[in-house]
This record gives structure tokens, sequence and C-alpha cells, in this order.
């Protein structure tokens, strides 16, 4: 029983312990900077928080970005699951957004609201689930790469996007499409009065509903587990009866489409028409979102709220430092995080290794440290 | 005259595409993944004009946009060698990491979110007499980059080097079995990376004659898609980035006719770069060891 729980804390411990060096390692880093730009980085840091869970609005605006920031995180992190990369989660994440909007065009203005919304939805996860599901393809039928072609795939699903939005459905002097007839999603503001002026919407409700909903499939069904085979030991599971290329093309296939239900929360909460280049690099944000939340849906939300609270946090600070600095520190997050996961492991498995090559402590001493 | 002018048009698209090419075929043939490409040329791009700004010399900035790009490269190379962190995770964070850097330096050193004054170059290139036939040949910067993949060719196939490089690679364990210092070559090959995708990012911010935002915007990728659709074979990369910056050069002169879209025309490296890691036509096998980072 204290082995399991022994195991239990090491898996805690390496579950948690990459992002904590992380934000440490950011919080050096900014210092580094903002003492660089001849400011305090007390003032400075207080301020990031004060502008972002100080006040309604900066909060609402968190909630805002990490909705969209949680629905690439997951898609990333449901890819991962199943051991498959998915660099994919931007033009992902575009093309839901014009699947959303060109549903809301499509519908007639009368629509009920639950229909409208519903049916957009849908149309979100679909376009970024076809574009999910190349990769997908690809994958299982050719052996190609998936990391080239999910990078190949932003490239090109933005120029089509581009090509479509500019040449056919833009509104004369702008970037955008017009405004969706029927399927816009309330404001939070509506319901909150002090989260007055913020872009938060209900989508944050739908994504929070579909992260519970993603870690009930992954954790409590037979397909997640076949999931989670297939991304640990392929061969394994493999000879163990589980389809690999089946696995494979569906979790890209969702992960597009978790990237593409993100779609939803700009262009049918926010603006009510889709705009080029709106993504804003929040599907590339979503890699470290699910490095950081360590693929599981719950710790990718809160990595969601981390990042957001930077995003939103720069802004606040700007009249400091350059709101630029926050650009930086997401760098360095990933980049402590990507070398801590590995380097916590050894460290963790080394120290395993010495304890059990050791003879075992007398029962009263064991339990110091 | 229309086809001379094609051709230059051509080579100074293609000479960012070279020199970040041959960072990335040198670096994955090492073994080490290389989506950092993008980072490398921003990161190059920024440090040359720095120090032609300061220096008032665009040989200054030569240097300083390599040293920027050997800074990017240890970076990678440390995270990937030394702490064995996943190297697309990596290559990832370093790009994201060079956009912020660079803005961030951009405001503290010039004072502005967009672009830095104008620096020094090399004669009158660039600018208003784009196309004009004679005046980018004084450019020493492009005829580093139409020789630079030959060199490379030679270093992979025909030096001790290049064959550890390529040992590294495709059987690490072996290469250590026979006394090849894997992390060594691996150190060199990725730094090698870092200074000579920064050219490519020194030529274009020389050539504009400033920094601006973001302004590889992505040719790192398409460098990146050259080497695998030039199957890691340095000659091939070459030809596959000619390829692309003639497929460039020929959408802006067909521009005017409106034959096909220009969205189109960009798409063309990515596509053709799909269908050869399917396999479709031939398959694009990368170095074995390629991201494997166990000991």
């Amino acid at each position: 029983m204290s082995e399991a729980r022994g195991r239990l804390r090491a898996t805690f411990e390496e579950a948690v312990l990459p992002p904590l060096v992380a934000v440490v390692v950011a919080l050096v880093a900014g210092d580094l900077l903002i003492l660089a730009y001849g400011q305090a980085p007390g003032a400075v840091w207080r301020m990031l928080l004060e502008g972002t869970w100080g006040n309604g609005y900066g909060f609402a605006q968190v909630l805002y970005k990490a909705t969209t920031l949680t629905c690439t995180g997951l898609s990333v992190a449901l890819a991962l699951r199943a051991g498959l990369f998915n660099i994919g989660a931007e033009g992902q994440l575009a093309a839901g957004g014009f699947g959303a909007a060109l549903a809301g065009l499509a519908l007639p203005s009368g629509t009920p609201a639950w229909l409208a919304v519903s049916v957009c939805v849908l149309a979100a996860m679909a376009a970024g689930g076809a574009v999910g599901a190349v990769p997908g393809v690809l994958r299982a039928k050719f052996g190609a790469h998936e990391v080239i072609v999910t990078i190949m795939m932003n490239f090109v699903v933005l120029a089509l996007l581009n090509y479509v939005v500019a040449s056919k459905l833009h509104v004369p002097e702008t970037l955008h499409t017009s405004t969706v007839r029927a399927g816009t999603v309330p404001r939070l503001a509506d319901t909150v009065a002090a989260f007055h002026g913020s872009a938060a919407n209900w989508t944050i409700v739908i994504v929070a509903a579909v992260t519970v909903a993603l870690g009930w499939f992954l954790f409590r069904t037979k397909a997640g587990y076949e999931l989670r085979a297939v991304g640990l030991q392929p061969m394994a599971a493999e000879y163990a009866g589980v389809r690999v290329g089946a696995v494979w093309r569906r979790a890209l296939t969702l992960a597009g489409a978790l990237a593409g239900l993100g779609g939803i929360n700009f262009v049918l909460g926010y603006k009510g028409y889709y705009e080029e280049g709106f993504t804003g690099g929040a599907g590339f944000l979503g890699i470290a979102v699910a490095l950081v939340g360590r693929n599981h849906p719950l710790g990718v939300a809160l990595a969601a709220l981390f990042f957001a609270t930077l995003s939103q946090g720069g802004l606040a600070i700007n009249a400091m430092v350059p709101k630029q600095i926050v650009e930086v520190l997401q760098g360095i997050v990933i980049l402590a995080v990507a070398t801590a996961v590995p380097e916590v492991r050894r460290l963790l498995v080394s120290a395993a290794a010495r304890v059990v090559a050791r003879p075992a402590p007398p029962a009263a001493g064991g339990s110091a440290a | 005259m229309s086809a001379l002018l094609f051709l230059a048009q051509t080579v100074r698209i293609a000479v960012p595409y070279l020199f970040a090419a041959a960072g990335g075929a040198i670096a994955e043939r090492a073994g080490v993944v290389s989506l950092t490409l993008e980072g490398f040329m921003l990161g190059g791009a920024f440090g040359a004009v720095l120090g032609a700004h300061y220096s008032g010399s665009a040989w200054v900035g030569i240097v300083s946009g390599i040293a920027a790009g050997l800074f990017l490269g240890a970076i990678h190379a440390a995270a990937s060698i030394r702490f064995k962190a996943d190297q697309v995770v990596v290559g990832v964070a370093i790009n994201l990491f060079a956009v912020g850097i660079t803005r961030f330096f951009l405001q503290l050193a010039f004072d502005s979110s967009s672009n830095s004054p104008r620096v020094a170059g090399f004669a009158g290139f660039g600018g208003a007499a784009s196309g004009a036939g004679a005046a980018f040949l004084e450019n020493p910067l492009v005829w580093l980059g139409l020789a630079v993949m030959p060199a490379l060719a030679f270093v992979i196939h025909k030096t001790t080097f290049g064959l550890r490089v390529r040992a590294v690679g495709e059987h690490p364990e072996a290469a250590a079995s026979v006394g090849v210092p894997v992390h060594r070559v691996r150190y060199v090959a990725v730094l090698s990376s870092g200074a000579l995708a920064a050219l490519g990012g020194v030529y274009l911010a020389l050539d504009q004659h400033q920094f601006t935002d973001s302004m590889t915007a992505g040719r790192g990728f398409i460098a990146l898609a050259a080497v695998i659709f030039g199957r890691w074979d340095p000659l091939k990369a070459g030809l596959a980035c000619l390829l692309f910056a003639g497929a460039e050069t020929l959408q802006i002169r067909l521009q005017a006719a409106q034959l096909i879209p220009s969205q189109f025309v960009a798409m063309i490296p990515y596509v053709l770069t799909i269908v050869a890691v399917a396999g479709v036509v031939g398959r694009s096998t990368p170095p074995a060891a390629l991201g494997k980072t166990g000991e």
C-alpha cells in the first residue's frame, strides 16, 4: 500500500514539478528583461496581476482567451495521448471559425438560438475535423509523418481561406465576412455586470463541458483506453488487437474538431463574423498549453488560464514594459517545461534507484525527508 | 532579357531559402529536427540590423546576424541534445521566442513596434530598383547563397565530418560504438544550422535595409519544405528552393494577368511536400534517427 502511495507521489511529482520549474524560470527571465528595460520587477508583476485577476474586465478577458486556448490545448493534448504531434491547430482553428461563420450566414435569421448555435458548433467541429483528418488519413494509409503534414496543412488552409474570403465573401475594404444572421453566442457581460466591455461569452460553458467529456472519453471509455495504449506502445496495442491506423485517424480528426470548436469563441461569441488572422497564434500556443497541462484535460484548462493571464497581462503592463515581454516568456516557459520533463523524470528514476539499491532503512528513521 | 530578369528575380527570392534549407539539411542529417529555421532566420535578420545600425557597416551586420543565429542554435542544441527535450516542442518554442525577443528588442533599441530605421546594405540593391540586373551581383550574400548547397553537398558526402553527420543521423549507437562523439557532432551540426539559417535572415534584412516585425513570414517553413521535398539531400533541396522561388517569380510576373490566384501559387511548396511525405510519387524518407532523443 505504501508502495502504491509512493508511486502516486512520483506520478504527481512528475506531473507537477516541470510546470513549477518552468514558472520559476520564466519569472527569473522576466525579472531580467524588466530590469533591462529599467523598471522594477515587483511593480510590473503586481500590475500584471491587478490588470488580469484584479478586476472584472481583466478577469473576463482572461476567461475569453483561455477558452480558445483550452480548445487548441485539448486538440494538441488528445493527439499527443495517441502519440501524434498536432502542429496544425492553427489552421484547424481558422477552419473551425470559418465553418461556424458559413453556417451562421446560411441559416435564416429567425432560427431559434439553441438550434442555430448547435448547427454552428457542429459546423466548426466538422471544418476543423476535416482539416485534422488529412494528416490522420495520410499517416494511417501512407505513414506520412504527421508533424510535417500538419505544419504544411496550416499554410494550405490559411491560403485557401484567404482566397475564399478575399475573392468571394469579404465585406469591401475589410478582411472579414459579413455578420452572421443566426448563431451568435451571448456575452457573459449581459449576465455579470462586472465583465462589462469584455469579449467573454457563453462559449466557455460549451468548452468546459467538452473538457469534462474529453476527460471521460480518455480515461473511462474503451476507445479512450485504446487511444492511450496506441500512444504508449503502438506495436503492443496492434498485437493486442487494436487497429492502430484507425486510432490515429480518429485521434487527429477529433483533435482537429476540438481546435475547430475554438473558432466559435471569436466568430460567434465576439465579432459575429470570420476575420482573416483571428487565430493570432492561439493554435501554436496550444502546444504550450498541452505541454504545461501535461496532456490532461484538467491540466490543459489550468494551463490555458495561465497562458491567457500572461497574454492579457502583457496588455496590462504595456505602459511600463513592452507587452512583447510576455511572448518571450511564453517561449521560455515552453523551453523550460520541455527540458524539465525528461530531466525531472531522470532525477526521479535515479532517486528511486538509489532507494532500491540501499538496504531498507530502519523503520523508525525511515519517515524523515 | 526577360528570361534574364526572370532568373535574377528567382535567385533573389531563392537566396534566403537556400541558406535556411542548408541549415535545415545539416541539422536533420545529424538527426535533429529543424522546425527552428523560421526562428533562426528572424533572429539573424534582427541581429544583422542591430549590427549594421550601430556600426554603419553591412559586413558587421553579417557577423552580428550569424552571432544571433548561433545564440538561438545553442539554445536548440542544449535543449535537444543535452536535456533531451522533445525536438518538435523545442522548435516551436524557439520560433515563438524569436518572435517575442525580436519584438521586445525592437522596442528597446528602436522604440518601435513595427520596424527599425534604415540600415546599410550592399550596393543599391532592393527597393525601387527591384528586378534590376547588375546591382544585385554586387551582393556577396547572393554568391554565397548560390554556393552554399554545392558546398554542403561536398561536406556531407566527401568529408570525414560529413560522414560522421550522416552516421549520427542514421545510426547513433553504431556511430558511438566506433568512437564518433555523437553529441559533439550534433552540437556542431545544430550550431551550423543556426548560423546558416540566420544568413538567410541577414540577406533579407540587408536587402530591405531594415528589420520589420516577423519579416521572415514563413520562409523558414518553405525552406524546411524544400529540405523534405529534396529528400534531405543538399543539391536536391537546393533545386527545390529554386523551384519554389521560380513559382513565386512566375506568380509575381503573372499577377496582372490573373491566371491563377496568388494563394494557389503560394500553396505549391506545401502541397508538394505533403505529396512527397505521403509517398504518392516516390517516398521521401527522413534520416533514421531523426528526432530520437535517447542515449
